[in-house]
């Protein structure tokens, strides 16, 4: 089976985007991606969209077809890609098929979402809308997960609070090189600890922001990537899975199944290993998503994250840096948009395009998780030899 | 009124219950937590609501003990100041959140349910 290859990458500013609405917002990063990559739209064959809710949020439905529209790309076939907050990766994995199989040669990804016109209770029910009818009926929010959660990990591994607070004080600075970045400012570590509770014992800066926003690749068999341009990336390693819809029912609640079970396979595809990866970006939705990731794919004992996020191994000046891009904490969450933007920024790492960001790496990982960890797709990336 | 668990016949149970439980077992009986007591796993309390939920809203994952067999459930709690490890009783309530004012069909669903009392 051929290698699948990234060409391009794009990514439109992240935040508040008033005047845009879930078409325009999709048609500038697929427009950017496409000027990225030197690819012309009535070459594209196939065209994914990753969103979770346009229809919730605006009522605009049928967003793949009017994006190929939109972007000059008709007849190329269109899918939209819905796994909730992991819409982005499952839809990396889509696209990746679509290469891998021989469908398309050339494949348009473009995840995207328009949320911030919503009041945040507004917003926070349509993501909890995908919660079990017993676990919907309490009230319970993806929020009120994470304190549940940070609580227990906390009790159970005598974490201090602080160590918490420092993902969040280490995303936002981060964040400050990104201009996309719906936040480009530092915080310390006090004023994360300060701020309001959300969800008890997390507090306002443990949450990534409700968010506006698009990201894009391009990928294509490595073939026909050579015809472009020199400096791509190839996806060496994918997998996706699931764990319990209802959250209470799994058994260590400090453990996501679906990222240990996808990081297996990602690692077994790409014949790596976790000491191989140079670089990651993890779905920091909630502070404590960090570790459990980093925990699930093998980057820390379990119950020993914190332990390196204090030492500073996860800075971008440690043994592995964590979410350069500022992760979603700083960088914003625009539902689908986001595990495609963890591509993005792995993509920039690998060819050298990230800037004041830019740290030394041949290998990246991105996990992108959906839900509270009830879905996951992990991707690992290389630069090309 | 009841907590309806469901136990399958490799065993387990599971609230709420599903048509196949672990290893693809049939469910087999169902159980009413509401006559147990649990323990509570952990809690947290929500600020930031969604329409139609109380504010603050307390929350608790509990696990019962049925005859040796553990089961966890979520749900509301009737006070604050509970605390990891703290025993609660299940307490009937007819509404735990609005039905309508949120984006999930009211009549896709049922919206009375149980909150845990303590002790």
């Amino acid at each position: 089976m051929e290698r699948v290859a990234i060409i391009g990458a794009s990514m439109t500013q992240f935040g508040q985007r008033e005047d845009e609405w879930i078409l325009d917002l999709l048609a500038e990063g697929g427009l950017a991606c496409l000027d990225d990559s030197g690819v012309d739209a009535a070459d594209v064959e196939h065209l994914y969209v990753s969103n979770m809710a346009s229809g919730e949020f605006e009522g605009q439905t049928g967003v793949p077809n009017a994006l190929a529209h939109d972007l000059d790309a008709v007849p190329a076939y269109t899918q939209r890609i819905d796994q909730t907050s992991s819409s982005g990766g499952a839809g990396i994995y889509a696209a990746w098929q679509s290469v891998a199989s021989g469908a398309s040669d050339m494949t348009l990804l473009v995840g995207g979402e328009k949320m911030t016109h919503r009041t945040t209770g507004e917003a926070t029910d349509i993501i909890a809308s995908l919660t079990h009818p017993a676990e919907y009926k309490t009230g319970v929010t993806l929020p009120s997960f994470a304190g549940l959660t940070a609580r227990h990990y906390l009790e159970k591994y005598d974490a201090p609070r602080e160590s918490l607070a420092k993902v969040a004080v280490k995303n936002h600075e981060n964040g400050v090189d990104n201009p996309n970045a719906q936040f480009q400012k530092e915080i310390d570590e006090e004023t994360a600890l300060e701020s309001p509770i959300v969800a008890n014992p997390l507090r306002l800066y443990d949450f990534c922001p409700i968010t506006d926003g698009s990201a894009a690749l391009m990928l294509c068999p490595e073939s026909v990537a050579e015809e472009y341009t020199d400096e791509y990336v190839v996806v060496s390693g994918i997998d996706g899975a699931t764990d319990t819809h209802v959250v209470h029912e799994r058994e260590d609640p400090t453990v996501m199944g679906g990222v240990v079970e996808s990081g297996k396979g990602a690692y077994e595809m790409s014949g790596r290993d976790p000491d191989d990866i140079d670089v990651a970006e993890l779905h920091d939705m909630f502070t404590i998503l960090e570790f459990l990731q980093m925990e699930g794919l093998g980057f820390a004992e379990q119950g020993e994250a914190w332990k390196l996020v204090e030492e500073g191994h996860t800075e971008r000046d440690g043994e592995l840096p964590i979410n350069t891009s500022g992760g979603l904490k700083s960088k914003g969450h625009p539902l689908g948009a986001s595990g495609v933007a963890q591509g993005v920024e792995i993509y920039e790492q690998l060819v050298g395009e990230a800037g004041p960001r830019q740290v030394d790496a041949d290998v990246g990982l991105c996990c992108n998780v959906g839900g509270f960890g009830n879905c996951v797709i992990t991707t690992i990336m290389e630069a090309a030899q | 009124m009841t907590m309806e668990a469901t136990k399958y016949e490799d065993g387990t149970i599971s609230y709420p219950g599903h048509p196949r439980g672990p290893g693809g077992a049939e469910p087999v009986e169902t159980i009413d937590l509401s006559e147990y007591t649990a323990e509570v796993v952990t809690w947290t309390t929500s600020t930031a609501t969604p329409p139609g939920v109380r504010e603050p809203n307390h929350l608790a994952i509990v696990e019962f003990d049925v005859d040796g067999e553990s089961v966890r459930a979520i749900g509301q709690l009737t006070t604050d100041g509970v605390e990891t490890g703290d025993d609660v009783r299940p307490v009937h309530v007819d509404e735990l959140r609005e039905p309508g004012a949120g984006i999930r069909e009211p009549e896709s669903q049922e919206w009375d349910g149980y909150r845990f009392e303590p002790v």
